[in-house]
């Protein structure tokens, strides 16, 4: 009988460790929620919102670019902010494969972002940081490529 | 009831794997695997890419000359390294050496050509964003090809004036040119070219850049041929039923399934050419060969930028706005330190010795590599360690070699590194297919199209003793098929020396002259190219 508890218990850890062992590898993985996906962020801080649009469709490997519109939480679009976007691969450890530029175009009340390019598929973080008249803050954007 | 429980948990772990890793038990593909299968096939590869910064890319004069230039040993100091000394046809294109060799020996391997008017960047650092800006480089390297600006485009005034300018219209004045002068060279060849007015130097710039987009107009041809893999694909897209020729052994597929999955090869080497046309530190270890410290893309992003040959320099015909490459490259960040350029798997295993300086024997050892994940020699390696069993490392090996076939090169292209001289020249020495004897002609007559023309040719062993004796058949013929080919007659005329004569030049153009040899019971043959003005 205690042979039997005591083998139960340690079935039950090796389980248990098991289970851990998954959640481990389960650590630095996309985000679950399909919600972070969506191309309509808020920032960080809750200053800006931010949707990008991309001009050309996405294809790894390709140069492309992006229009991206942003609001202030009131709704107000911004445009006489500075832009500079970034970001990479969590899981691999490396960035953007470019230098993306942004610009405004005159007249115009959504920035582009040129230089885009997903050079593998997988989980890519975008962030967008924004300092304007409200703030600095930035925009973190998912894609599963 | 322990028993019990560590089943459970078993079932519990592996379901969770197998659900988390989303495979489908059993040998067929999931639709997911699928769909990566294809973008790897050689279907998928899109339509070349217009290169803008070339405006001849595409003109099939332009590559015929360019193809005549990539043979031609003259370009170079001692005039026996043409492109095709490193970039040997018949070995896809590359030289089967750690360290390319041409006057000297350099510091990095050749890469294949095959493919390479889709990458952004050339070389294995990307110094250079085009095919044609790429081929000027070696030329005036001092250990590649050894020449200089002026030497070679007063030999292009003298040997290929008509194909020069039926392209690019007139030649620059080459009268009272210094014989060699060059911003890159030694002291010597650097003053004769700050010597000159600017002017001169932009006009014999502009004849030098021409040279190159020739040559890469001949590049842009040299494609990829399906391989196994690609027919493999193809059969399992379509649903039929495998036959030899398009299927996989057991051991090829599991290795194409860890190369996409558990050994994430894929991450870098994607698309249907393999390669992500990106940088990265694979923490390739030092080559004991090489004294030089080697950074990659460091260096390579900053030499790109500033090079006169550029997408955005005044001898490319692209207009700012079609340099987005250049535009958009990242030049700077830890991320570049020793990064090199992710080649394309197609050949791969043809093409040993592997990495930037050859540093790795063979594809065994790159796979151990991968799986060791060591660190870099200094910057950061991306590598991950990955457990991979001696079997699954077999496996991997398995399946890239099915993605071997021989390159597409345009019709009548010679075979081998065969030297290529103006027709009354004496060139040499020429080294046999088999490797056994060497050839120099020593006599090369230029008469006019209704008289006999004679060669005559010194035969050696490789050590330098003259072949005597020898049978030879010799053929004589225009690659571009312009002429009928005729069969000559040779005759031994001294030590080692064969004429070979009774053949006319029926026209202009390129000449090849084959020879078949028989000489102390063992055969090769040998062959050479003309150009006839």
């Amino acid at each position: 009988m205690r042979t039997t508890y005591r083998r139960t218990l340690r079935g039950l850890a090796f389980a248990g460790v098991a289970l851990a062992l998954n959640a481990c590898m389960m650590f630095k993985r996309p985000p679950s929620a399909p919600q972070a996906y969506e191309r309509t962020q808020t920032s960080a801080a809750g200053m800006y919102t931010a949707t990008f649009t991309p001009v050309e469709s996405i294809k790894v490997g390709r140069l492309h670019s992006w229009k991206i519109q942003v609001t202030t939480s009131d709704g107000a679009p911004v445009t006489d902010a500075k832009f500079v976007v970034d970001g990479g691969m969590p899981q691999h450890g490396h960035g953007l494969p470019t230098r993306p530029i942004v610009t405004q175009p005159a007249g115009e009340i959504y920035e582009l972002v040129e230089g885009m390019k997903f050079n593998m598929g997988g989980w890519w973080v975008v962030k967008l940081h924004i300092d304007g008249a409200k703030g600095s803050d930035v925009v973190t954007f998912n894609l599963k490529l | 009831m322990f028993r019990i429980v560590t089943v459970l948990s078993i079932a519990i772990l592996v379901g969770l794997t197998g659900a988390w890793a989303g495979l489908s038990m059993g040998d067929g593909w999931s639709a997911k695997e699928r769909e990566t299968l294809k973008s790897l096939a050689l279907s998928s590869l899109e339509p070349l890419p217009a290169d803008a910064s070339n405006r001849f890319a595409d003109d099939t004069l332009a590559a015929r000359f360019g193809q005549k230039l990539f043979f031609d040993a003259r370009l170079s100091a001692n005039g026996r390294v043409s492109c095709a000394t490193c970039h040997l046809p018949g070995r896809d294109f590359q030289d089967d050496v750690p360290l390319a060799r041409g006057v000297g020996t350099t510091s990095r391997r050749t890469m294949p050509i095959a493919g390479t008017a889709y990458s952004p960047w050339m070389f294995w650092d990307g110094r250079r964003d085009s095919q044609w800006s790429q081929a000027l480089g070696p030329l005036e390297s001092d250990v590649e090809h050894g020449g200089d600006r002026t030497q070679y485009v007063q030999y292009i005034a003298a040997t290929y004036r008509k194909e020069y300018q039926a392209l690019f219209g007139a030649l620059p004045d080459v009268s009272k040119l210094p014989a060699h002068a060059g911003p890159n060279g030694d002291r010597h060849v650097k003053a004769a070219w700050a010597g000159l007015p600017a002017a001169r130097r932009d006009s014999i710039t502009r004849a030098y850049a021409n040279m190159g987009k020739a040559i890469a107009a001949f590049e842009r041809r040299i494609a990829f041929t399906p391989t196994r893999f690609d027919r493999y694909v193809a059969t399992e897209m379509s649903g039929a039923s495998h036959t030899a020729a398009d299927s996989l052994s057991p051991d090829e597929r599991a290795g194409l399934k860890l190369f996409i999955g558990k050994a994430s090869c894929i991450n870098c080497h994607n698309g249907p050419r393999l390669t992500d046309d990106h940088f990265h530190n694979t923490g390739v270890p030092v080559s004991a060969q090489v004294a030089t410290v080697d950074s990659g893309r460091t260096t390579g992003v900053r030499d790109a930028i500033t090079n006169e040959f550029n997408c955005l320099g005044r001898y490319s015909d692209a207009t700012a706005g079609q340099c987005a490459e250049l535009r958009f490259a990242v030049t700077e960040g830890h991320e570049l330190v020793r990064a090199f350029k992710t080649p394309s798997l197609r050949n791969v295993a043809d093409r040993a010795p592997y990495m930037h300086a050859g540093q790795l024997a063979t594809l065994s050892a790159v796979i151990d590599h991968y799986s060791a994940a060591p660190s870099a020699p200094f910057g950061h390696s991306e590598l991950k360690r990955v457990r991979l069993s001696g079997k699954e490392r077999a496996q991997i090996e398995a399946f890239l070699r099915t993605l071997s076939s021989p390159a597409a090169v345009p019709a009548g292209m010679p075979q081998s590194a065969e030297g290529m001289a103006a027709a009354g020249t004496s060139f040499g020495p020429i080294v046999s297919h088999a490797g056994l004897l060497r050839a120099t002609v020593v006599e090369s007559s230029q008469r006019d199209v209704v008289t006999d023309q004679r060669l005559v040719v010194r035969l050696e062993s490789v050590e330098g003793q003259p072949v005597t004796g020898a049978r030879i058949a010799s053929r004589v013929m225009m690659p571009e098929g312009v002429a009928p080919s005729q069969m000559a007659t040779v005759r031994e005329v001294g030590k080692g020396l064969y004429e070979i004569s009774a053949f006319r030049y029926a026209c202009a153009g390129w000449w090849n002259v084959d020879l078949r040899i028989t000489f102390a019971g063992q055969t090769d043959g040998l062959a050479f190219n003309l150009t006839l003005p």
